[in-house]
């Protein structure tokens, strides 16, 4: 939003109710709801177990980052590193490979008229109504059968769908790429491929980098899938890590420390990259509430 | 797109219709055939599981052999107390969450909106934060927050006196539905403020002119405008909670308040954890028509109130 837009806005007066006081002492309350939990991350990360436990959990004491970081890459033969690198593989080369197939769908999709496109697109754009924790079950069931389950493919695979990768990709062609400059490139006798790869795809690759950013975080996030897939402990992602080392904290409570500590650092990165990327989800986001 | 071409464009396609057609299912394909085998094939697999039940020959540990049993596993789930009571529960779930939530969400995009509102963007950022943060590590910092071992909470609300439990079973469901709201209010409250960014600022200075104070605007003028935005999280919220796993999954390690078929989704998990595959498969596609009803009742309903 630009200044002057907000120059008038102020003309507005302010009611009883809302005084701007009560509106930035409530954004405030809000802000510190959503931040504390996060910032106890930071803070019992630091610490050692016994002061995890008897220390105030929302200041720091006796901060030793390094060491609890040293023994966090260190336990059961680097496994966490294992973890983190499958995370990267699994959402890297599933959003890479997810972004591209939406790309090619959402194009055609927008470009071709042909028959039964409006009902190839209602199909799509259902089947975001079917959440993907309810297909993993049925995928586990068909992988079983077919002997797939416990590979890095189990995982992979059925993350590369992304309907609403499709639906973005398609809206956005339709907005981005004039019909003129494609008829331009075919009269200069340029090939379908060839003016995908050359002129649509640079066009539309503001929303390509939304697609892949969205789906990035959708696997990185993505728990049930592995946790049915996955019994090998080093193919797992590092959410599922994460929960191994729960389950057994009973049995071994020195895992505590590098459960928090785990969980901060493969929390970092993300917030980091969203943060940074942050103009391309928004675009995303509009575009969803659009659609409804 | 087609109503906007010129009487040359039209022979043009014509002639070349066919190398058009055949272009097209090529950039449909790559993503055609994944969709097909990862979306539709599991669901017609699932389908086809969940009619049939392991037959032992020559007593419990004869051999093992799967046979029709037509309807058999949906009258065992619509009879089974635990999946009965977890879909009870999610419903109670839903009914609460999903309206605490938004309207958390909407007050805080309204209040963004405002002029008074200070540092803006740096409120903005903090409420959307928990969105980037994987369920299973929003639940693990939760859980030890509600663990009166480790909490920092429960410790700082016993020196006033109260002494709370959040693990207990008449409270846990609700400490799961501060752990959703938490992770995903964020997410919504930034769909609710684009659109209200998207709202020409002529629709309310006529008002504002006219006297009708920020709460009017907003009530009046700004959350009518923004109903689209309130119907896509609705029906995302639906969805999501139906198929509430992951939070109780993980809070269930520090707590023995949450049972293995807490939720829909854990009871799917706990019969295939067991190789209880044709039942797995029924609860799974029971819960996925359920959550698919919903969704689609609900755009088909408030999109028909649109145009009436």
């Amino acid at each position: 939003m630009n200044a002057p837009e907000h120059a008038r806005r102020q003309e507005g007066t302010t009611s009883r109710f809302v005084t701007p006081a009560a509106v930035n002492v409530v954004l405030l309350i809000a802000t510190l709801y959503f931040l504390l939990p996060v910032f106890w991350l930071l803070v019992a990360s630091t610490k050692s177990r016994t002061d995890l436990v008897s220390s105030f959990g929302f200041w720091f004491a006796n901060p030793q980052l390094i060491e609890n970081l040293r023994a966090l890459f260190a336990e059961q033969d680097h496994v966490f590193v294992q973890w983190m690198l499958n995370s990267v593989i699994y959402s890297g080369g599933g959003a890479l490979l997810g972004t591209v197939l939406s790309a090619t769908a959402g194009y055609a999709l927008a470009v071709y008229a042909f028959r039964g496109r409006e009902l190839v697109f209602g199909l799509i754009l259902g089947s975001v109504l079917v959440p993907a924790t309810a297909l993993a079950l049925p995928t586990f069931l068909l992988f079983a059968q077919l002997g797939l389950t416990n590979s890095y493919w189990s995982v992979l695979l059925p993350s590369i769908v992304s309907p609403f990768g499709v639906y973005l990709c398609r809206v956005y062609t339709t907005a981005a790429v004039p019909r003129e400059l494609i008829e331009a490139a075919r009269v200069d006798g340029a090939g379908e491929l060839r003016i995908f790869l050359t002129i649509a795809s640079r066009l539309i690759s503001p929303a390509l980098v939304t697609v892949f950013l969205f789906q990035f975080v959708g696997i990185w996030n993505n728990f049930y899938l592995p946790l049915i897939m996955l019994q090998d402990d080093r193919l797992y992602p590092v959410t599922l890590g994460l929960f191994s080392w729960q389950s057994q904290l009973s049995r071994d409570p020195q895992l505590l420390i590098l459960i928090v500590v785990g969980s901060m650092v493969s929390v970092v990165p993300l917030i980091m990259t969203f943060l940074s990327l942050q103009r391309y989800w928004r675009a995303g986001l509009s575009a969803g509430s659009v659609r409804a | 797109m087609t109503t906007t071409e010129t009487r040359t464009d039209r022979r043009t396609r014509h002639t070349s219709g066919t190398r058009h057609r055949r272009a097209a299912l090529w950039f449909l394909l790559p993503f055609a055939v994944p969709f097909v085998a990862f979306y539709v094939l599991p669901v017609v697999y699932a389908f086809a599981q969940s009619l049939q039940r392991i037959s032992r020959g020559g007593g419990s540990y004869g051999k093992a052999t799967s046979v029709w049993a037509g309807l058999f596993q949906y009258d065992r789930a619509l009879h089974d107390p635990d999946f009965v009571a977890s879909l009870v529960r999610v419903a109670w779930f839903s009914l609460i969450q999903i309206p605490v939530m938004l309207l958390v969400a909407l007050v805080l995009a309204l209040l963004l909106d405002t002029q008074t509102a200070r540092l803006r963007r740096f409120h903005r950022l903090a409420i959307f934060v928990p969105y980037a943060i994987p369920g299973v590590i929003a639940a693990l910092m939760w859980a030890y927050l509600y663990d009166p071992r480790l909490s920092p909470l429960t410790q700082a609300m016993s020196t006033i006196g109260l002494d709370p439990d959040f693990l207990s079973p008449s409270h846990i469901l609700w400490s799961i539905a501060n752990v959703v709201t938490w992770t995903y209010a964020g997410y919504n409250m930034v769909v609710m403020y684009a659109a209200l960014q998207a709202i020409p600022t002529e629709l309310y200075e006529a008002a504002a002119v006219d006297g009708a104070g920020e709460l009017r605007i907003a009530l009046q003028i700004k959350v009518p405008l923004i109903k689209p935005a309130l119907v896509l999280t609705a029906v995302f919220s639906i969805i999501g909670t139906l198929q509430l796993f992951t939070e109780p999954q993980v809070l269930r390690t520090i707590t023995t308040s949450i049972t293995s078929t807490y939720t829909p989704n854990m009871a799917a998990f706990n019969a295939a954890s067991a190789n209880d595959y044709s039942y797995a498969a029924a609860l799974s596609l029971i819960l996925a028509a359920v959550s698919f009803v919903f969704s689609f009742g609900l755009l088909r309903r408030t999109t028909r109130g649109e145009q009436a």
